[in-house]
Parts: structure tokens; C-alpha cells; sequence
């Protein structure tokens, strides 16, 4: 069965088509590996586990990065 | 004052200037601000990435996480649950475990929530977090604080980015006698003199942002508080005289022409 689905990435509705491990999502999304720290529904995934951690249909994902602030 | 280095939770600092880098008008202008500052520590914001523009610069592309000792904040949390989530994904990000604490607990002042700041306080050092919190200037608040285990309390001088400087001194110098940790004055700096001026309470630090970003000119400002910074330290060193309502002759009395 052909990988489609939804998921909220960042409070927007984010379509997953073709692969579903997170890793795809980054790489997707083109974001440095180093920079960012990801959330699967409220939990912490660590940057090892990006690789072996897939997404399912309506998971809320958040990708967080630094930003200007005092 | 010879060896008068700055140590904040077990590492050794030569500028006891904090600074943010919020509100600059791009990556460039904060780089040249942060270098003339001299500040060896700057603070940061977590937020979601961009997801429709990934090819955005960003803020670490200029500010290196090796030159620079990233702090992370958790401005924007109003519950003692945002602001633990947010230091947890700081962390993951990948600059270490040093966190500004923030649990603000009013919009309009964004004064801090004091019950709530020692509540994550509590969770982030049972977590392995070296937590600077920015509280309001009560010595009892910074006391708790301290007994936590923070490794330094932040009191602030006047609301966030207001500019009105040192609002109570006298509270400041109750916290600095008290304290067992470093004072670092976090917010209401509006301009060199009130830098300057914390510093010779005996303030460890201090952290600006504002006064810095949203001055004419950041560059300029931002040397200004590097100076004024490293003039109230000294001053504070060197023990100023008592103040006093006559006059004291500084020139000898005896020898006049008569």
C-alpha cells in the first residue's frame, strides 16, 4: 500500500507520502541535522532515533530550531 | 581584581556581558552587535521552524554555537509545563544545558510567575539543567532560587525592553548580600549609565537585549555597554568613596598666598 496520510506538522496539516520515517520528513524539509530537536505527540525524539522512527497517520509533530530572542 | 573572570555554572567567562539577539533588523547586524559587545554568552528563542521557507538563513549560521555559549530562553511560556518542554528541546537541539528560565506570568509586564518559575525550577535541575531563572527583584524569590540549586538568579531591574534602568536598588543590594550565587540583572537596562550603574551594586553580570537591538545604533550601543559594563565593574573593585552632603577640599589648605 502506497505511503499517504496526514499528519500536523507545526499546527498545519502536513501530507507524508512515499516514506514515512521521520528522517524522510527532515531530510524533506531540508533542515540541519544539528540545529533542530523533533517532537512526535508531546515526546522528545532524539536524533538517533530519527532513522528508525516512522510516522502514523495524525501524529502531531512539532521541529523546533533556535531563533533571535533575549 | 587582578584575575576578576566571571564563572557561571562551572565554566569561566571573560565578559560578565549577556547579551540577546532579539529584535535586530538581520543575522549581520546581530553578529556585528554581539562581537563589539564582547559578550561570550548569548541567549536565544526556541520556535518552530520555518517549514514553507527551510531555505531561510538561520540564526546559527551566524552566531557559532562553538564561539558562542548559546543560552536558551523559554520566553513566550506561561506554564511551568511549556517552559520545562522547551528547555527539553533546547537540549536536544544540541547546545548544551545551560537554560534562561522564564515563566512569565503577565502579559502586560511580563513579570515573571514567581510560584510557577521555582516549580520548573524545581523540574529543571532534578533534570540535569544548569537554570538561570528571570524572576522579579524579591531576595526571598532569588533565595528560594538559590536553595533549588540555580545556578545563578537573574533579577530584573525594570520590566522587559521598558529601558527604565535600575528601579530598586536597594532590593538588589539585599539580593547581592544575600546571595550564594551569581546576580546576573536581566531586563530594564536602558542605557550605559544604568549598566554601569548595576554593575557597581556588585551585580555579576548583567543581560541586555533591548537597550542594545533597538538603540539608533545597535553597534555603537552595544560597545557602550561593553565599557559601561567593564567601568562599573572596576569601580565597584576599587570601593567608591562615602557619600556626603559638605564638601571635602581636594586641594591642600595650607601654603595659600596670602
Amino acid at each position: 500500500m502506497p505511503i499517504d496520510f496526514q499528519i500536523t506538522l507545526n499546527g498545519e496539516p502536513y501530507a507524508v507520502n512515499g516514506d514515512a520515517r521521520l528522517i524522510g520528513l527532515i531530510e524533506g524539509l531540508k533542515l540541519k541535522r544539528g540545529r533542530v530537536a523533533v517532537e512526535i505527540n508531546r515526546e522528545i525524539v532524539p536524533k538517533a532515533q530519527w532513522s528508525s522512527v516512522t510516522l502514523a497517520p495524525g501524529d502531531i509533530v512539532e521541529i523546533v530550531n533556535f531563533v533571535g530572542g533575549g | 581584581m587582578k584575575d576578576d573572570t566571571f564563572e557561571l555554572a562551572g565554566k569561566r567567562y571573560k565578559s560578565r556581558l549577556i547579551v540577546g539577539t532579539g529584535k535586530y533588523r538581520d543575522f549581520a547586524e546581530t553578529r556585528a552587535a554581539i562581537e563589539e559587545s564582547g559578550a561570550e554568552i548569548v541567549t536565544v528563542a526556541v520556535r518552530r521552524v520555518n517549514i514553507t521557507d527551510p531555505n531561510k538563513e538561520n540564526l546559527l549560521d551566524y552566531i557559532d554555537p562553538k564561539k558562542w555559549q548559546i543560552l536558551p530562553n523559554t520566553a513566550g511560556c506561561y506554564t511551568v509545563e511549556d517552559a520545562v518542554r522547551t528547555c527539553r528541546l533546547a537540549r536536544e537541539a544540541g547546545v548544551g544545558d545551560l537554560v534562561k528560565l522564564e515563566v512569565i506570568g503577565d502579559q502586560a509586564t511580563l513579570f515573571p510567575d514567581v510560584p510557577a518559575t521555582l516549580e520548573a525550577a524545581r523540574i529543571l535541575v532534578k533534570d540535569g539543567f544548569k537554570v538561570l531563572p528571570y524572576i522579579t527583584d524579591d531576595p526571598v524569590a532569588c533565595l528560594r532560587l538559590a536553595e533549588i540549586g540555580c545556578a545563578a538568579v537573574m533579577p530584573l531591574a525594570a520590566p522587559i525592553g521598558s529601558g527604565m534602568g535600575i528601579r530598586n536598588p536597594f532590593n538588589l543590594r539585599i539580593i547581592l548580600e544575600q546571595a550564594k550565587v551569581p546576580v546576573i540583572v536581566d531586563a530594564g537596562v536602558g542605557t550605559a549609565s544604568d549598566a554601569a550603574e548595576a554593575m557597581e551594586l556588585g551585580c555579576d553580570g548583567l543581560l541586555i537585549n533591548s537597550a542594545i537591538a533597538s538603540a539608533k545604533d545597535p553597534i555603537a550601543m552595544a560597545r557602550a555597554m561593553r565599557l559601561a559594563v567593564e567601568a562599573g565593574r572596576l569601580a565597584y573593585g576599587a570601593g567608591r568613596i562615602e557619600q556626603k552632603l559638605y564638601a571635602t577640599a581636594s586641594s591642600p589648605l595650607s601654603g595659600l598666598i596670602r
